[in-house]
């Protein structure tokens, strides 16, 4: 079995469009959510969401490129791009032909369909763009991955809902892991902040008006995000040898299905998929110092995932600190696994947590350490990133500090 | 602006050329544009004329569509749009 190192790291999202950005809003606890800006939101009853502003895709890309690209498939190319040029990698020969990339997105091109769907409901037309088909395909942004930085080895879009982003990187640690690949480009991306996305989420009703306030008693929904995160995951040895610098050490991941309910979350399901992540990882639960919360900030989910961190941690789950970056940058589904990877990173290597902004109210449901507000300096050695979906898919990644 | 005018101006824009640049013999693969460029430009033209191409990347040579040429993709267009007044 081979160590896995991540060497790179790119994301864009409402709190930055660089992982620098994005860490010091972390670090400063502030809150990338806002109005949303779209056509017909005023047809919306939610409308609010961390939409990435800081961006203009016409800046980006070229006529062509804008032609192909969904917004998921540009954050995850704009993501990609820093993370490859962070691990300093060029693929070629049997790097290139071992390497690939597995993304998590939940909707794919979302926008795309709901833009064309005007097109010929709407507007009574009778043909669409040639390109609807390859720009909304959820493995799209994969593909076009693949395609920019010569990546020929296994590749593929994984979509679980919420847990997406952790499926996918969970796959891509396997497959360094166990010697198949040297190199994974892994992560997630989402872009459903559109009329379309938007309505279909409030029908659910679990869509907050104003504010994520996870594990806040007065806690009453979740918010929506978009952005992309994307990083390089490489055997720690190659890594070394080629002098990487190394953000952190992915040590260990699991995976449940509570196969229970389509939306209901699961006690048994959530701890499961903690308790495995360490037994994988070689974890003993008194390492572990952070734990980066699916906290949603929906009644159900907050309380149920916190007495699952009470069930596996016993007495250490008042010791370790727990919160929820979706208060800050919203709720990117598929995408949210692997921006909130970022805050496990910056906790094992910067030994700086991420707070739990908009926490109002205590919760005795909640009552852990949710670092309300204001983040807070700690020695980390171990962190784990939670991601509990809706069909009851859960994933749960460990970081190790690198020393 | 005719015709003509209009359909080269799609396939330059396609090609990323300008329109003096191409000629009425010119070939879609001598100005670098590929099935996918050719299906994006057949849209344009249907949207900027609204006629309906019968074309079928299956089998463009099947289709009832000469795409050899500049010249015959006008020749056809120009046919499809006097059907249509």
């Amino acid at each position: 079995m081979k160590r896995v190192a991540i060497t790179g790291a790119g994301t864009i999202n409402a709190l930055g469009v660089t992982v620098d950005q994005t860490l010091d809003a972390m670090r400063e606890g502030r809150c990338g959510i806002g109005p949303l800006s779209f056509r017909d939101v005023e047809r919306l009853s939610i409308q609010i969401g961390g939409q990435v502003n800081d961006f203009v895709p016409e800046a980006v890309f070229n006529r062509q490129q804008m032609v192909l690209f969904d917004r998921f498939t540009q954050f995850t190319l704009i993501a990609a791009k820093q993370a490859i040029a962070q691990s300093g990698l060029t693929f070629s020969g049997d790097l290139s032909a071992t390497s690939g990339v597995v993304l998590g997105t939940a909707g794919g091109g979302v926008s795309t369909w709901d833009e064309n769907y005007r097109t010929v409901y709407e507007e009574g037309k009778n043909r669409v763009h040639p390109f609807v088909v390859p720009k909304l395909m959820n493995n799209a942004a994969a593909s076009h991955v693949s395609m920019e930085y010569n990546l020929k080895g296994p590749s593929f879009t994984v979509s679980t809902a919420c847990a997406s982003s952790n499926h996918a990187m969970a796959q891509a640690f396997s497959m360094v892991r166990s010697g198949m690949s040297k190199v994974m480009v892994t992560g997630g991306s989402e872009s459903m902040l559109c009329f379309g996305g938007v309505k279909a989420w409030e029908g659910l009703r679990v869509m907050s008006k104003d504010a994520c306030r996870p594990f806040s008693a007065n806690r009453n929904g979740m918010v929506q995000g978009e952005g992309a995160a994307i990083f390089v995951f490489e055997d720690l040895d190659h890594a070394k040898a080629r002098g990487a610098e190394i953000l952190a050490e992915v040590v260990g991941f699991a995976m449940s299905s509570d196969a229970a309910d389509i939306v209901m979350p699961s006690k048994q399901g959530a701890a499961r998929a903690m308790a495995g992540a360490m037994r994988d990882g070689g974890i003993n639960p008194d390492e572990v110092g952070y734990i980066n919360a699916h906290g949603t900030g929906t009644a159900a989910n907050d309380k149920t995932e916190c007495a699952a961190v009470a069930d596996v941690f016993g007495h250490h789950a008042d010791d370790l600190m727990i919160s929820s970056t979706k208060s800050m940058h919203g709720h990117l589904i598929g995408g949210t696994g692997a921006v909130e990877l970022l805050a496990c990173i910056m906790a094992v290597r910067d030994g700086v947590i991420a707070p739990t902004i908009g926490y109002e109210e205590f919760d005795p449901e909640c009552a852990l350490d949710v670092v309300p507000n204001t983040a807070r300096e700690a020695r980390v050695d171990v962190a784990l990133s939670n991601a509990f979906a809706f069909g009851g898919l859960n994933a749960v990644l460990a970081l190790r500090k690198f020393s | 602006m005719n015709v003509q005018d209009q359909v080269i101006a799609i396939i330059a824009e396609q090609a990323v050329l300008e329109p003096q640049d191409v000629t009425l013999d010119s070939t879609l693969e001598s100005l670098g544009i590929d099935s996918l460029g050719l299906v994006e430009s057949i849209f344009a033209i249907e949207e900027a004329f609204d006629i309906q191409i019968p074309f079928n990347a299956n089998a463009p040579s099947e289709s009832d569509f000469d795409i050899s040429s500049v010249a015959t993709i006008i020749h056809g267009i120009e046919k499809l749009v006097a059907e249509q007044s």
